[in-house]
């Protein structure tokens, strides 16, 4: 019996259409807009102003706060301005307009390809890079990877897991990773390991990858510290949560944080930012990103600049499909369904997603028929119905008492709603609501 | 940017499930036994179901046009099910305008009146026919003899009633049960009732496929089957000569068709696995209590209407287990 999750979860049309496509390196933009804010906490300040030049990989707006993190150029060139432009948040965002001019790196950057394995395990060092580099969790909350090597005083890391689940349909620049980035990922991992302290590290792959899953298992073979754990194919099992239960067996209480129950948890593509970040002295500057839909020409994954526009990324996959109703940055379950394609990839960014019209509309809202399916799906545990039904009448106590706090967002209820109900959109509503009276109340 | 992108948040995906597909294969989870019956009771029993389901349907329609001024919803199914579950729980023989009345009473009061589809706390079909029951006691207990019956007669009387008239004469079970048709013909539904109810076999099939389909899960129907059997166990193991044993109360009269069909109806039942334990066992131990000590030989519409009117107080208290809780 595979591993897996206990509660709830759902299956949606995998539809890993660029599983078996090689990473490309995208051609160098023509511009790029690289936010401040690319991160969850305080935006980063300023280091440059316009007309300024820059290098790739130079510091350009330093880390705001604890929570928050460094941005680097990911060109050279000039600065055009410093100005509001839109993100996938739908938002105007403090940025940097860099015209492109060669490609010109910061000393110091290491850009071969050659394999970096061995390091000085010092954990505070470790930190340190990973923490200059600007890493954030590139899975797409982008939390800062430094503030979680740091546990909160009193509580102590037992066990890393990497997050290699990549549950989203569509999305395979996780897979990618694995199958061509193996060897750094694991120096990686280990770098991981060695700033956490811990000496164990569980890989979570599910089980519709079985090539990353052998592949990863035969280069772990002789490292006991390093296993992989393959996992029955269930949405969203790449929350953290879920797959702390999945893989460990441990339930991260309500409220809590994962370092609670000792685990910390890394997405594949941020343990290999953490390897070019501390091996290879190379800042975050670069990601890989899925551009797919079942009408676009060419599927792809992308090695790309931080700041490139998302128009760059469809037309290096044939342009955008005459049917299209809906570009989302991101997964179907849980991305953000963009306005235009003129918006940067930022360090969150794992996937462009095209949906022809025939998909991007939602079916008329019809009457709840009580089938529980919602109540059945819901990995926490909630009751979408009744958050929904509390939400619309704002009940707020009600709300809060029934732990709709604890929601993920996963979007299993929307999805799995017969009567084509909007259950996360009022419970999203009722969360911030709450989460303001909360914040009010320990004022 | 020459497209206009559609915005909307998350999830941008959705199964292909719907209310109406979950409607219509309850419908076809019905066909088996209903075929049984046009089988079993002939022409009177296509009649008896036709006249249900138009009349249920044409009654959504009138009444959402006209009273509620919404637009008619008859085409999710819900309206004809009703239909078909109402002419399920009458006897083939019952007259036209009575069903007609019935129909009016399940979809006008017991659905629409509470604002229609998933708002209605009781089952509407189980509301036509108990006020049924009770406006016109004998027609709704005149069984019509099957068509392969071998004896010459118009009416007779279910096992179930049988049973109950016995028991009330002071004779003692095992002598009863010789009048009684063996377990074999109450699983394949060769006896008389109402007219969905007869066939057992024929109600499971449906059952299976509905598991199949994921349409229910198991729990509501094993629940309500496992408590009549196990409480009517114990009362025949007690006292095999005042009571049956359990098996002949799970093949008779409407326990197949009432946990299968009538208490599984998603709105009325309870949300979570262990709301469902306790209407289930409600419902089973009500049901067991009526056909042993109650005026009427069968109680399971009854024993699924009282626990309906729980479900809301059930549904406020009992939780399911969340993520992370302390419970």
């Amino acid at each position: 019996m595979l591993k897996t999750f206990k509660l709830g979860g759902v299956h949606p049309a995998e539809n890993k259409l660029s599983a078996n496509k090689a990473i490309e390196k995208l051609a160098l933009p023509k511009s790029v807009f690289i936010p401040v804010a690319q991160h969850i906490g305080a935006p980063a300040q300023a280091l440059v102003k316009k007309g300024d030049q820059v290098k790739v990989g130079q510091l350009i707006a330093k880390s705001g706060g604890f929570v928050s993190a460094n941005i680097h150029s990911s060109v050279s060139g000039k600065i055009k301005k410093v100005d509001l432009s839109m993100d996938s948040s739908g938002y105007p965002k403090q940025g940097f307009y860099i015209d492109v001019e060669d490609d010109e790196w910061e000393d110091g950057i290491d850009t071969s390809s050659e394999l970096v394995e061995n390091f000085e395990a010092d954990s505070k060092t470790i930190i340190d890079k990973i923490n200059a580099a600007g890493v954030v969790g590139l899975g797409g909350a982008t939390f800062p990877t430094h503030v979680k090597l740091m546990p909160p005083q009193g509580m102590k890391a037992e066990v890393l897991l990497i997050n290699g689940v990549e549950c989203e349909p569509y999305l395979t620049s996780d897979h990618r990773v694995m199958l061509e980035k193996a060897e750094e990922l694991l120096v990686g991992i280990r770098l991981l390991m060695c700033a956490l302290q811990v000496n164990k590290a569980h890989i979570g792959i599910e089980n519709n990858k079985p090539d990353a899953i052998n592949h990863l298992n035969k280069l772990t073979a002789s490292d006991s510290a390093i296993d992989v754990v393959p996992l029955k194919v269930k949405y969203p099992q790449g929350g953290e949560k879920q797959l702390i239960k999945a893989v460990t067996g441990r339930e991260v209480p309500s409220g809590a944080l994962p370092i609670s129950v000792g685990a910390v948890v890394s997405n594949v593509g941020t343990a290999l930012a953490v390897y070019d970040a501390v091996q290879k002295n190379k800042p975050l500057v670069e990601r890989v990103v899925t551009v797919t839909g079942k009408s676009v020409a060419k599927p792809s994954n992308l090695l790309v600049r931080i700041g490139t526009p998302v128009q760059d990324l469809i037309d290096a996959a044939g342009g955008l499909p005459e049917d299209t109703g809906k570009v989302i940055s991101g997964g179907p379950m849980m991305g953000k369904a963009i306005s235009t394609t003129d918006i940067p990839v930022t360090k969150g960014t794992s996937g462009i997603l095209i949906l022809p019209k025939k998909e991007a509309n939602r079916e008329q809202m019809k009457n709840c028929i009580r089938c529980t399916r919602c109540v059945t799906v819901c990995p926490m545990g909630l009751e979408p119905y009744f958050l929904m039904t509390v939400s619309d009448k704002q009940i707020w106590e009600k709300a809060e008492g029934n732990n709709i706090m604890d929601c993920i967002e996963c979007g299993s209820c929307s999805y799995t709603c017969p009567a084509d109900r909007p259950l996360l959109d009022y419970i999203r509503l009722g969360k911030g609501k709450v989460g303001n009276i909360i914040r009010n109340r320990k004022n | 940017m020459s497209k206009l992108l559609t915005i909307s948040p998350s999830p941008h995906v959705h199964t292909s499930d719907s209310v109406n597909k979950i409607m219509y294969r309850v419908l076809l989870a019905l066909v088996p036994a209903l075929a049984w019956s046009f089988f079993m009771f002939g022409f009177e029993a296509i009649r008896v179901t036709l006249i249900a389901v138009a009349a249920c349907v044409a009654f959504e329609y009138l009444i959402q046009k006209f009273i509620m001024k919404e637009i008619p919803q008859i085409t999710d199914g819900s309206a004809a099910l009703t239909g078909i579950l109402l002419a399920f729980n009458v006897p083939a023989s019952l007259p036209t305008w009575m069903i007609i009345v019935g129909a009016l009473v399940a979809i006008g009061v017991g659905k629409l009146s509470f604002g229609g589809l998933g708002n209605n706390p009781f089952n509407p079909a189980l509301v036509g026919r108990v006020f049924l029951l009770i406006s016109f006691p004998v027609h709704m207990t005149s069984w019509p003899v099957t068509q392969h019956a071998a004896v010459d007669a118009l009416t007779t009387a279910t096992p179930l009633a049988l049973l109950k008239e016995g028991v009330k004469a002071g004779q003692p079970v095992s002598e009863i049960m010789t009048a009684l048709p063996s377990n074999l013909n109450l699983l394949y539904g060769n006896m008389s009732g109402s007219l969905g109810e007869i066939s057992a076999m024929f109600l499971l099939l449906g059952f299976g496929y509905m598991l199949w389909k994921k349409v229910i899960t198991w729990h509501i129907p094993v629940f309500v089957l496992g408590t009549i059997f196990v409480f009517q166990g114990a009362l025949w193991m007690l006292n095999p000569e005042n009571f049956i044993e359990p098996l002949f109360h799970l093949l008779t009269g409407g326990a197949m068709l009432g946990a299968i069909f009538m208490a599984t109806d998603m709105v009325t039942s309870p949300m979570t696995v262990k709301g469902q334990l306790i209407f289930g066992v409600g419902i089973g131990v009500i049901t067991v209590l009526i056909r042993n000590f109650g005026a009427y030989p069968e109680g399971i519409s009854f024993a699924i209407l009282i626990m309906n009117g729980f479900t809301p107080l059930i549904n406020a208290y009992i939780k399911p287990k969340r993520f992370g809780g302390t419970k």
